[in-house]
């Protein structure tokens, strides 16, 4: 057993982290007010080749692991929550299904655009009335000769302000259920799809969140990702490795709301003395240092094991990213609450950091489901 | 264009906490994180920028153990395209002099254009092993450097010198740079780089490899100590305008204003 980092993933982290500290901490205040798009910080990591960390080298990626993506996930978010969701997606939604299921000619004409940051990507899974329960989704896809028609509308997508290429869900046969959906490559300038309302959120403000609206789009055949009726397997296989990244996001947005705790109480005086010498504070402390030091050590198991190449990891990302996100509600919550009546103003950071925390119970699965994920998992002996 | 460029580890000092150790040598370092001293990352960039206008070779030197390897990789990783350690247990407490003998027994036998140092180091503060390394090498030298222009062998290099003036100096190569922070904006390693970097063999040197059986040293530390606090300083009470307008009467007192 090794609890040791490589040494690329030790070089990984500490540059990330000082680029992350140094060109997108500053910024994340205004980008929350405003919920103006990271345009400039995006290229700047693009640059770094942040884009395309698990593309492998030849389609133009750094070639990286999955603890690594973990790695800098968690640099980003601790940094700026907004840019660090902008690029996970770009990496974990966008980029792996087309690398996973894509075919070669998918792979060689998108994941180098995607790996440069030429064009940004999107996933498009949720719908107005489908979010838990994807099999509810309403957006169709009917075979024209040597193209698919899609009709239909999907919501809450990050990113579908900006990108170009989108991984879309629609039915192919709505009898078959679950097994009737396939995913389709999309590009942005496809005539007949289109942007819709623009999500004012509560946090991750500046990430470009739109709905997917699509009338008559005819994408061609060749666009169809996996088979068709594979849909719903490339849904899930991709949100069992994403899920990782979220408890990525979850443990550094925690991390950077203990940060600030930490040295508030340090310097924060209440009846003569810091009040991290008080026992109730101290308790806090500690039970947030040990939750995030927990949601760090699961998130880099289901990594690891994604990493490892086992193909059933759905219980460990699950169990990842619902403690993960767990924890950063409540480390962020009791960051505010160390804070007392400043944690309350917009002075100080940690109350973006409560509200950036909340969605990550929400996205990608919400708590519930990754409870009845596991569940199923060990009733089944996984 | 060939250059080399000398890089040392130091304990990040500016935030940290910092504590005397019990045989009041050293300070405690155990809970401090260890980077590339702030200076020589801009004097590595400097030389990234001159490789990229001229090609050429960058080699980077460190004397230090095992840990100092992390900081030539991430050196690596920035641009340089060698590195060499070089360690001995005889190669302990050094100081300004006995470091530049130790990189002069390395660097005679190496080609090079020019050499590159940060100015000073942020744990010593001695800004000794530039100058003295170009002396033993015979080579001219510039401290505290700016910028750098270089044209048919020749660089003009501007020097900061008090009071907010510079120095334009021209200086015929082979020469050593001694480099001031904010010359540039020292780069972030890419993802690529960092991978090629981590798996790249270093060259590590010891003594015997060098020819160099004990450097000699002119400093020896004879104790370390926190200043006492006086009683000199006041702390201004009051509400930001009150503290400052009182802030500003000390200083028109003073005649500083």
């Amino acid at each position: 057993m090794n609890f040791e980092l490589t040494k690329e993933q030790k070089m990984l982290q500490e540059e990330v982290r000082k680029f992350a500290q140094e060109e997108l901490a500053p910024l994340a205040p205004e980008l929350d007010k405003t919920g103006e798009f990271p345009k400039e910080s995006i290229k700047k990591a693009a640059e770094m080749g942040l884009l395309g960390i698990i593309i492998p080298e030849k389609y133009g990626g750094a070639g990286m692991d999955f603890v690594s993506l973990a790695i800098v996930a968690e640099e980003l978010c601790r940094a700026c929550a907004s840019t660090g969701l902008v690029i996970t997606v770009n990496n974990s939604l966008a980029a792996y299904p087309i690398l996973a299921f894509g075919t070669e000619e998918q792979k060689q004409k998108y994941l180098p655009k995607l790996a440069s940051g030429e064009v940004l990507g999107a996933i498009g899974i949720t719908e107005a009335g489908a979010g838990s329960d994807v099999a509810g989704m309403e957006t169709t896809a009917r075979r024209e000769g040597d193209y698919y028609i899609l009709n239909g509308s999907k919501r809450f997508i990050t990113n579908a302000g900006v990108a170009g290429i989108f991984v879309v869900f629609a039915y192919t046969n709505k009898e078959l259920k679950h097994k009737g959906i396939s995913a389709f490559i999309v590009e942005r300038d496809t005539p007949g799809f289109s942007i819709g309302k623009h999500e004012d959120l509560m946090g991750m403000r500046a990430t470009a969140n739109a709905e997917l609206i699509f009338e008559d789009v005819k994408v061609p055949k060749e666009n169809l990702l996996g088979n068709e009726g594979d849909g719903f397997k490339i849904c899930m296989n991709t949100l069992d490795t994403s899920r990782i990244d979220i408890g990525a996001q979850a443990v550094g947005i925690a991390q950077a709301a203990f940060d600030k705790a930490f040295a508030y109480a340090k310097e924060r005086k209440t009846f003569g003395q810091p009040i991290c010498e008080h026992q109730f504070i101290q308790g806090m402390l500690a039970e947030m240092a040990t939750r995030i030091h927990a949601a760090r050590l699961m998130v880099y198991y289901a990594a690891f094991l994604k990493d490892q190449g086992k193909p059933r990891i759905s219980k460990e990302a699950s169990m990842a990213k619902w403690f993960a996100s767990e924890t950063a509600v409540e480390v962020t919550r009791k960051a505010v609450q160390i804070h007392g009546g400043y944690g309350y103003t917009k002075d100080y950071e940690v109350e973006r950091h409560y509200r950036e925390a909340k969605v990550l119970e929400i996205y990608e699965g919400t708590s519930e489901i990754q409870k009845i994920v596991i569940a199923r998992s060990l009733l089944r002996g996984l | 264009m060939d250059i080399i460029v000398c890089i040392k580890r130091v304990p990040e000092t500016a935030e940290a906490e910092i504590k005397v150790d019990p045989n009041g040598k050293d300070i405690v370092k155990d809970t401090l994180n260890f980077d590339i001293n702030e200076a020589d990352n801009y004097a590595l960039e400097e030389a990234v920028l001159l490789k990229e206008k001229f090609g050429g070779k960058i080699t980077l030197i460190s004397v230090g153990e095992e840990e100092c390897e992390h900081i030539l990789r991430m050196g690596l990783a920035r641009g340089a395209d060698d590195a060499i350690r070089i360690t001995d247990e005889k190669f302990s407490e050094l100081d300004g002099f006995a470091t530049a003998q130790i990189l002069y027994s390395v660097i005679k036998d190496i080609h090079f254009d020019i050499i590159f140092t940060g100015c000073i180091a942020t744990d010593d503060g001695y800004s000794q092993v530039g100058p003295t390394l170009a002396e033993l090498l015979g080579i001219p030298h510039a401290t505290l450097v700016t910028s750098i222009e270089v044209k048919g062998g020749i660089a003009r290099v501007h020097r900061e010198l008090e009071a907010g003036l510079l120095e334009a100096v021209d200086i015929k190569l082979p020469a050593l740079f001694a480099v001031q922070t904010g010359i540039n904006k020292p780069r972030y390693a890419s993802l690529i780089a960092i991978r090629r970097a981590a798996s790249k063999e270093l060259k590590v040197l010891s003594s015997k490899d060098i020819g160099l059986e004990e450097p000699r040293r002119k400093i020896k530390i004879e104790s370390l100590f926190v200043p006492p606090v006086t009683k000199r300083a006041e702390i201004i009470e009051g509400s930001p305008p009150e503290a400052a307008a009182k802030l500003a009467e000390i200083i028109k007192e003073k005649g500083l204003l």
